[in-house]
């Protein structure tokens, strides 16, 4: 019986063959991935590209009909020197740190409990990730009722342990707490994120090796310390730069909540930008603003991949 | 076979057909979310039945409003035919081309801005400001007023009350410091059992709200935004010692005689204040008057309406907006049929009655005008003396620098009035100097 695929070649015409024969494996794999790249390209890159160059205009966006100057450096400079950017950078730094602090800690010890066998443990894992699946915006909408001086559960609580009159602060208000009630609304909304991913490190550390520390007498301190921690560090380490990058970004939940306010003290480097780019159409301007923040992000990444994937490879 | 093909192209072309009909038959009308809103969608019931043309709203909360529609024009896109624009936009729409000049066309159809209150064809139509270059229609007049709860400044514990801590009568305040007295007087008060606050004012940061309000307060001390109109020169006129005063001033009503968490409050928030029996006061825009004294818990006898009390001068903020054309509508006959149509003194009158405020004098100038709602005097008395921000094509980088700047010093305590001043100075002189105009 003679092979298929030779009598499909002698079938083919003998031009058409000759040409199918001249592309290379790497010809056809690259015909297959140019779609994509060509995708990628417009939509990622060419608009990268873009910025970088209106980056160095005063274009604005909604004055077409103004001259778009080319201004070097200006924008960068302008940005770099404003003291009122570096407060934003400031400002995002602290819910950064904080957030990721606190996240880290709660939902690693959320999960090292939960990984325990114990009647109804699938229905708290359900309610607590439960603050997660909710949308931003509802959560800025109800912490706002929450936070709310006469009516809010919060200032009620407060009142009700510390005596302090519930109507007599706010915490979305001025006095310095704002800053930290946007920190406990995404404590609250992510950190059954962080638990589920601690949750899963901690499910794959293979039992045998517990059961070999138990023989060698050694402590549940120890246990800890020599194995769950190292063991579940990359998992900690990926919810880390999860957390990161998304909260370099939040916006919509402290628009919500405080509106960058009072002041500019909940007033995130995203919102700014926002603010700079689509309210005041400062196209040039936020483009520079964009692009330093890029930057920012993506060396800090790029060191943080680095420390993980050592971290990964001991 | 082919008789299907022929079949199947004859219904697209058809369909295609009559929705070009249509949309040649529509018009879509945007603006902001609100009451007045409502009321013209019944007033355009008239126009659809005259003209044949359906009528399409498209209203957008106050808070994205802006956003959302300078978006739209910005992008070039085709939402809307007509656009009830804020009174700034029409510096950047009118030299963006974003606004259909209507010279031509008011002139062809008799259509006269004498017809219309000055300060409103002023403030809403034309740009350069004050020359006769139109770019919209006056629509709805507006200004920043006040509410108050007339059951209780006339109850005889309360004026009792106020006599004794201030020596004075309980009334209507007729400055700007006598409402702070009565405002503080009824902060923290105990009213059938209930505590009450001051007032509510607005103190929003995102988009407009502090500066909107915090102007009431500043113009009714003088304020001035250049020394010279046209010049741009505002140092000694942003910062003079008067608008120094009004801004310690407004901080201080804030601080002492608004209800507790009012650090974020606009239009929404002064009217839930009210209405749930909180604030003895309130600041809001006229156009919310219709639907105050309607209400049934705080409305009817319940309420009264004043303008803003002067200072050193009488003078509230203006708000309102003029109807324009969309350069790129693909409906310009059915456009420019309606401005038509809405300019008619008998439509005016029509749109005074449903809630809407009219600046045609047909409307203003009816000597029984005063007496057809409670507010109808205190309204005019305000657009008699209504100033506006900045309309320039700037003015949202203008704008959100006075947000940050006021609400820095007003609501998070930085800095002094003075200093607040001094850096909105710097922030606009950059602004204009980036414009080329410095």
């Amino acid at each position: 019986m003679p092979n298929p695929l030779e009598a499909a070649a002698r079938a083919t015409p003998a031009p058409l063959a000759r040409r199918v024969r001249g592309l290379s494996d790497r010809a056809i794999a690259w015909i297959f991935v140019a779609p994509t790249i060509l995708l990628l390209l417009a939509i990622n890159i060419f608009p990268l590209i873009w910025t970088v160059r209106l980056s160095f205009t005063n274009y604005a966006a909604n004055r077409p009909n103004r001259e778009v100057e080319w201004v070097g450096l200006r924008n960068y400079s302008r940005i770099l020197t404003d003291d009122g950017i570096w407060a934003n950078m400031q400002t995002t730094a602290h819910f950064l740190v904080w957030t990721i602090l606190l996240q880290v800690v709660l939902g690693f010890t959320l999960a090292w409990l939960i990984n325990r066998k114990f009647r109804g443990n699938d229905l708290l894992t359900t309610l607590i990730v439960l603050p997660m699946m909710l949308s931003p915006a509802v959560v800025g909408n109800f912490w706002t009722f929450l936070y709310q001086p006469q009516i809010g559960l919060v200032n009620y609580a407060v009142e009700l342990v510390t005596g302090i009159p519930a109507s007599s602060f706010s915490m979305l208000g001025p006095g310095g707490l704002a800053k930290w009630s946007i920190i406990i609304v995404d404590t609250w909304m992510w950190t059954p994120f962080v638990m589920l991913i601690c949750l899963a490190g901690l499910r794959s550390i293979p039992d045998y090796i517990y059961e070999a520390a138990e023989v060698d007498r050694a402590s549940k301190w120890r246990q800890f310390w020599t194995i769950t921690v190292p063991m579940v560090l990359p998992f900690l380490m990926l919810a880390v730069l999860f957390r990161g990058i998304e909260n370099f970004k939040m916006f919509d939940m402290v628009v919500l909540l405080t509106g960058g306010g009072p002041g500019n003290e909940t007033l995130l480097a995203s919102i700014d930008l926002k603010r700079e780019a689509f309210e005041k159409w400062r196209t040039g301007y936020s483009s520079a603003y964009a692009i330093i923040l890029f930057v920012t992000v993506f060396g800090l990444a790029s060191i943080y991949v680095k420390a993980l994937n050592k971290v990964k490879e001991r | 076979m082919k008789r299907t093909t022929l079949a199947a192209s004859a219904a697209v072309a058809l369909a295609w057909a009559s929705q070009a009909n249509a949309q040649a038959n529509e018009l879509t009308l945007c603006w902001a979310a609100w009451d007045p809103a409502n009321a013209l969608v019944e007033l355009s019931k008239d126009f659809e039945a005259q003209s044949g043309i359906r009528m399409k709203f498209e209203f957008v909360p106050w808070p994205n409003f802006a956003d959302r529609i300078l978006n739209e024009l910005n992008s070039g896109g085709q939402l809307c035919d007509l656009l009830i624009g804020d009174s700034q936009w029409i510096g950047g729409a009118a030299e963006n081309g974003w606004y259909v000049k209507l010279n031509d066309f008011f002139d062809a159809e008799g259509i006269s801005m004498d017809d219309f209150a000055p300060a409103t064809v002023y403030a809403y139509s034309t740009w350069p400001k004050g020359t006769p270059n139109y770019y919209a229609l006056p629509a709805m007049g507006d200004a920043n007023g006040w509410f108050y709860r007339k059951d209780w400044f006339n109850r005889d514990d309360i004026k009792a009350a106020y006599k004794e801590a201030t020596g004075q009568d309980l009334r209507e305040p007729q400055s700007q410091k006598e409402l702070l007295q009565i405002a503080q007087f009824f902060q923290g008060r105990e009213i059938d059992g209930k505590t009450v606050y001051g007032a509510s004012i607005f103190t929003e940061r995102g988009s407009e709200g502090i500066t909107m309000g915090a102007t009431g307060a500043l113009y009714a001390w003088g304020f001035k935004y250049e020394n010279t109109p046209g010049s741009y020169d505002m140092e000694g006129a942003v910062n003079s010692p008067e608008a120094v005063e009004a801004l310690e001033f407004y901080k201080e009503l804030y601080k002492t005689a608004t209800p507790p968490g009012y650090d974020n409050a606009y239009m929404e928030q002064s009217l839930d204040a009210f209405k749930s029996g909180q604030v003895a006061m309130a600041m809001n825009w006229f156009a919310f008057f219709p639907g105050l004294y309607a209400d049934p818990n705080t409305g009817g006898d319940k309420i009264d309406f004043f303008v803003n009390p002067p200072q050193n001068v009488a003078a509230s903020t203006l708000g309102g907006q003029g109807i324009s054309v969309v350069a790129n509508t693909d409906n310009m006959d059915g456009a420019l049929a309606y401005i038509k149509w809405f300019a008619q003194p008998d439509v005016q009158k029509k749109w005074w009655a449903a809630g809407g405020y009219s600046c045609h004098k047909a409307v203003l100038e009816d000597p029984n005008f005063v007496n057809t709602a409670p507010f109808a005097g205190d309204f005019l008395q305000a657009m008699a003396g209504v100033q506006d921000f900045w309309q320039e094509p700037a003015y949202a980088q203008l704008l959100l620098a006075m947000q940050a700047r006021l609400h820095n010093y007003i609501v998070a305590d930085q800095g002094t009035a003075k200093e607040a001043l001094d850096g909105l100075i710097a922030d606009w002189t950059e602004i204009f100097q980036d414009e080329g105009k410095l």
